[in-house]
């Protein structure tokens, strides 16, 4: 009997030493699946904040298209009129040059100069404004190109060309060099060409304006040589392709507008703030994803991650 | 002497159209018609035995009745008259429904008067 109620004794400490364990062990596994779990819900919590923002967003974008539709034709009459109505001046000019010159003659060709030049904003700002409401309706009626396997490195090496040499041909080119370093193994993704190519020409054109900001800022004597990085890469069956470049970077207090539209630091006639919006859409309508990262003055780095397709080239 | 027709809900466009062609209509080459909706049209073109008018230029987008659909109208009922359409939107199934439907040319807006004027000429000129 004695020696049976000892026994009893040590199985019931080896019981209540295991149970004890368990516990620690339950209690860890707690603790560790609560910060899991919070961290679950942070993340939903994230995405949900941010769906509620695209639709926010998408709505915007439906009514902004429709404004752009009834805006069109107008804006066709205030261009139309005004090139006509400079026409016209050029062709009074002639016949007045043709009448004996005297002062009141002067005086009535002075102001036809006058004229002509206010028509000429006229039609200046007319075109800017059919410029904006263009870009719109091209991205409003967008999304029903054909998706297809691309290769991407190909892709990038047109468009950044052709964003280059748009920028070289423009008003204020400036020297960029470029870095490639494009992954030659990454898998094909699936994108509509027409579409993702105005994201790399939107993602160029904006680096190239943050060099120009760069360079305008600095001494003349300062070593500075703007430089774009294009780099690809494939982890975890996703394709990642990275724009970097070394310019005036985004302060830290905007960097969470530059995906509003219409939101824009750049001069009036610069930017219709609808470059960055379209960027966004476009990655959301190819189920991929956008991050941005930047530092003032040092760089800015857009990173737009797809799906990769499984079969390699 | 040939007589156009052109068709859209904006009134403003005659005045446009007017001011354009002003040289071709003073020295009595050209006659410019004008109507504000598809219904207008027909009747206008109905009401001349032959219709005078050869060459029509319809807007698409319009209240009532579409310029594709007056383009249909006209083909069945004066095979003989050229239509073109002038659209706002130059997407590809609405030039595709007006070539389609016989549409001789297909001009978008803002409409480039050069090429409008070069088609005009062409028929001038026969």
């Amino acid at each position: 009997m004695k020696s049976n109620s000892e026994k009893d004794q040590t199985t019931k400490s080896i019981a209540s030493e295991y149970l004890k364990q368990q516990n620690e062990t339950l209690a860890k596994q707690v603790t560790l699946r609560t910060i899991e779990l919070e961290k679950a819900l942070k993340d939903l919590q994230e995405i949900q904040s941010h769906l509620l923002l695209s639709e926010k967003m998408a709505s915007l974008g439906k009514l902004a298209a429709g404004i752009a539709h009834e805006i069109k034709n107008p804006i066709n009459f205030i261009n139309n009129f005004s090139e006509l109505s400079l026409e016209y001046l050029e062709e009074i000019k002639e016949l007045l040059n043709k009448l004996d010159q005297n002062e009141i003659l002067e005086e009535v060709l002075e102001l036809i100069e006058d004229i002509k030049s206010n028509l000429e904003k006229t039609h200046l700002h007319g075109t800017r404004a059919d410029g904006i409401v263009k870009s719109m309706l091209m991205h409003s009626r967008g999304g029903k190109g054909k998706f297809e396997q691309v290769d991407l490195n190909g892709l990038l090496q047109e468009y950044v060309n052709l964003a280059f040499h748009g920028m070289r041909a423009s008003k204020h080119p400036i020297n960029v060099s470029f870095d490639w370093q494009l992954d030659p193994e990454i898998s094909l993704v699936s994108l509509v060409s027409e579409d993702f190519s105005r994201i790399i020409v939107n993602l160029c054109t904006n680096s190239f304006d943050a060099m120009r900001t760069k360079l305008e800022s600095l001494d003349p004597t300062d070593e500075y040589q703007p430089t774009l990085s294009i780099r690809t890469y494939e982890k975890k069956s996703k394709v990642t392709v990275e724009f970097e470049d070394n310019g005036s970077g985004i302060p830290k207090d905007i960097l969470g507008k530059i995906l509003e539209p219409f939101f824009t630091t750049k001069k009036a006639k610069e930017g219709t703030g609808l470059g960055l919006p379209i960027v966004q859409d476009i990655v959301t309508a190819h189920k991929g994803s956008l991050a941005i990262v930047s530092e003032v003055n040092v760089y800015t780095k857009f990173t737009i991650s797809l799906s990769a397709i499984n079969l390699k080239k | 002497m040939i007589k156009i027709l052109i068709v859209d809900d904006e009134r403003d466009v005659e005045l446009l159209f007017r001011q354009k062609f002003r040289k071709e209509v003073r020295s009595g080459k050209l006659e410019l018609a004008f109507a504000f909706s598809g219904a207008e049209a027909l009747q206008l073109l109905g009401s001349e035995h032959p219709p005078e008018v050869v060459y029509v230029f319809s807007d698409i987008n319009m209240p009532g009745m579409t310029g594709l659909e007056l383009l249909g109208k006209i083909k069945s009922q004066f095979p003989k008259i050229n239509v073109s359409m002038i659209s706002a939107y130059g997407d590809d199934e609405n030039y595709k429904k007006a070539m389609d439907s016989g549409a001789k040319e297909f001009f978008t807006k803002p409409i480039d008067f050069e090429s409008l004027r070069n088609e005009i000429n062409q028929l001038l000129e026969h």
